[in-house]
């Protein structure tokens, strides 16, 4: 009945064709890629289609590429228990782009597209409650955009005067550092490419 | 006249002793029974995955230990096996075979401190007493191995970091054979417990159909019937060397949950003991000098390998440019890494799939006409550590 990664992908191929701008074997899994537009009719395809049977969702997330000039990549990561085989789906937006919800198809896409929008600020379409999930309530920006500094813009303190907690624009008595120990030393494989080119230059 | 109805708001948390952790739950009640449940999470936020980007791949391993602090070493092992794959690595067998003793040393632990608070939170005091000795017994196999009993830090990509001190799978061994006879002894207090069974039995049902579409996994998807186990299925390291059976429940209730951990724990004991007997001798980490430090005896004599061991600690070790999703399956479910490397000794992104984010998600469905008592009770067997859940 299990059908193969090879298999899947002709499948997924044939059944979508147009929406599916590249297809490729990693790892054992499928990627594909697709466009902002088809992304609802791809989803449900993967789940509906007798062959694919993706009954699960496991996880939403973005990935923040600042120079490009569509800024975020979408992943969608599903499962199939019947098959044993999962498929990554990858889609570029930009910071503009509303992203269509999934839950009509994964009620559990909720927290995860919450997540995203919480951590990246992307919104998507007909979402429910898209509110912040992970960061403390009336937290500004999104933390896991490249921009977005490691220490945070604000930090809180109890305030003796006060009496309560309060926050503060972030003082940092040390600036923070980040090490550039990289160098063009390679170690091994570096030298070993060497010894190649010497030898096939003596041959 | 229509009947006036007037639901009541009631806080629960954040700092609750049945929300096992930082959980703040609003619930809407009428008279006794749950309307509504909107889980705020996020209170135990960290930034693991920002600081992850950060750091080389090395100091970015302590951080799984952080997620689940139940069991930590499941979680280091998702995050090796994915930079492995990454870099192409192979581990040896040895290194294999202690990396799978100590995962399911990880899975006793997590599934002794869940039955056991699961049993406090319906009433029942005992357990936890008898079932924490233990753990702190197989803590001190952590620390033994690892040096600390709960941030161990001990799987790295390539094996694991030192090899078993002398008389410790001895131990290990001698644990398992009178072990059983603590679950025995738990059973007695619990599987025919009147009052343990009225407060589980046929609370917080989860058919197929729904386990699937809410994400579940681990045993809130096999307490509905699934046979799905990603180490049987999807088999990593060398699962595929032991012979082991995966309990699956009926009706997917709290009380199917809880008997399938506890059968899950003797299997457990079986694949340790096999471990212990099968364990192969020879290095317990790759060979392979890009990604393991030179032995410290070299660093007394060589330049060379002082300069290796600093460089691999300062810079790390790169990893060529990808995209891949490892998943394995943790005490409490699916836990996965999806990585992007990007060529350099950093990883670009490091995304955590948490089996208990999309459970606690279900919270609103699961209690949706149950009792205010039953949310202690399926929170309880939803095993959640808030660790994996905020990250």
């Amino acid at each position: 009945m299990s059908i193969t990664v090879e298999d899947l992908e002709r499948t997924v191929n044939s059944g979508l064709t147009t929406a599916i701008k590249m297809s490729k074997i990693n790892f054992g899994q499928l990627v594909i890629q697709i466009s902002l537009e088809d992304l609802y009719s791809t989803i449900l395809y993967l789940k509906t289609n007798n062959k694919c049977r993706f009954k699960q969702l496991i996880d939403i997330t973005a990935v923040d590429y600042p120079e490009k000039n569509k800024r975020f990549k979408i992943v969608y990561l599903l499962l199939s228990h019947e098959n044993n085989l999962r498929i990554i789906i990858n889609m570029d937006i930009d910071e503009k782009n509303d992203v269509p919800s999934i839950i009509k198809i994964f009620p559990s896409a909720n927290w995860m597209e919450r997540e995203v929008f919480d951590m990246y600020g992307i919104s998507f379409k007909d979402h429910p409650n898209l509110k912040r999930i992970l960061t403390d309530y009336g937290f500004k920006g999104y933390p896991l955009r490249k921009d977005f500094p490691l220490t945070g813009h604000s930090e809180v303190r109890y305030d003796e005067d006060k009496k309560k907690v309060i926050y503060e624009p972030v003082k940092l008595e040390q600036e923070y550092r980040k090490f550039d120990s990289e160098s063009p030393w390679e170690g091994t494989k570096y030298i070993k490419e060497e010894e190649k080119k010497k030898e096939s230059e003596n041959k | 006249m229509p009947k006036q109805t007037k639901t009541m708001n009631l806080n629960f948390g954040p700092q609750h002793p049945a929300a096992h952790g930082v959980l703040r739950l609003i619930l809407e009640l009428d008279g006794e029974v749950v309307e509504k449940i909107d889980p705020h999470i996020g209170l135990l936020h960290r930034g693991t995955e920002k600081l992850i980007e950060h750091k080389t791949y090395t100091q970015a391993l302590p951080y799984f230990d952080r997620l689940d602090y139940v069991a930590p070493m499941n979680q280091e092992h998702a995050f090796a096996l994915a930079v492995e794959k990454l870099l192409n690595i192979e581990v040896p067998i040895r290194g294999q075979y202690i990396r799978v003793l100590f995962c399911e040393i990880g899975r006793l632990l997590s599934h002794l401190l869940n039955v056991t608070t699961q049993a406090l939170d319906v009433g029942a005091l005992t357990p936890s007493l008898w079932g924490f000795e233990e753990r702190e017994t197989l803590m001190t196999f952590y620390e033994r191995a690892s040096g600390s009993r709960l941030h161990a830090n001990y799987f790295r990509p390539g094996g694991v970091h030192k090899d078993l001190p002398v008389k410790l799978l001895e131990d290990i061994f001698s644990f398992c054979e009178t072990f059983p006879k603590i679950i025995d002894d738990l059973e007695t207090l619990l599987t025919d417990n009147r009052i343990f069974k009225q407060r589980n039995v046929d609370i917080g049902i989860v058919t197929k159909q729904e386990a699937l579409e809410h994400s579940f996994s681990g045993v809130m998807l096999r307490g509905s019937g699934v046979p799905w186990d990603l180490r049987k299925s999807q088999p990593y390291e060398c699962y595929q060397d032991f012979n082991f059976k995966i309990p699956v429940g009926k009706n997917g209730d709290c009380y199917d949950r809880y008997l399938c951990r506890m059968e899950e724990m003797r299997e457990s004991i079986n694949i340790i003991k096999d471990c212990i007997k099968k364990m192969p001798s020879g290095p317990v980490k790759s060979t392979d000098g890009k990604v393991t430090p030179p032995k410290r005896k070299d660093l007394k004599n060589s330049m060379e390998a002082l300069i290796h061991h600093f460089k691999l600690f300062s810079e790390g070790f790169r990893v060529p440019e990808g995209e891949i999703y490892t998943a394995v399956e943790a005490p409490k479910g699916e836990f996965g890494v999806y990585l992007i490397a990007d060529g350099s000794s950093r990883p670009y992104k490091c995304k955590i799939r948490a089996p208990g984010f999309s459970h606690l998600q279900a919270m609103d469905y699961l209690l949706k006409g149950h009792m205010l008592a039953d949310v202690p009770a399926v929170l309880g067997s939803l095993d959640i550590v808030f660790g994996e859940v905020d990250r």
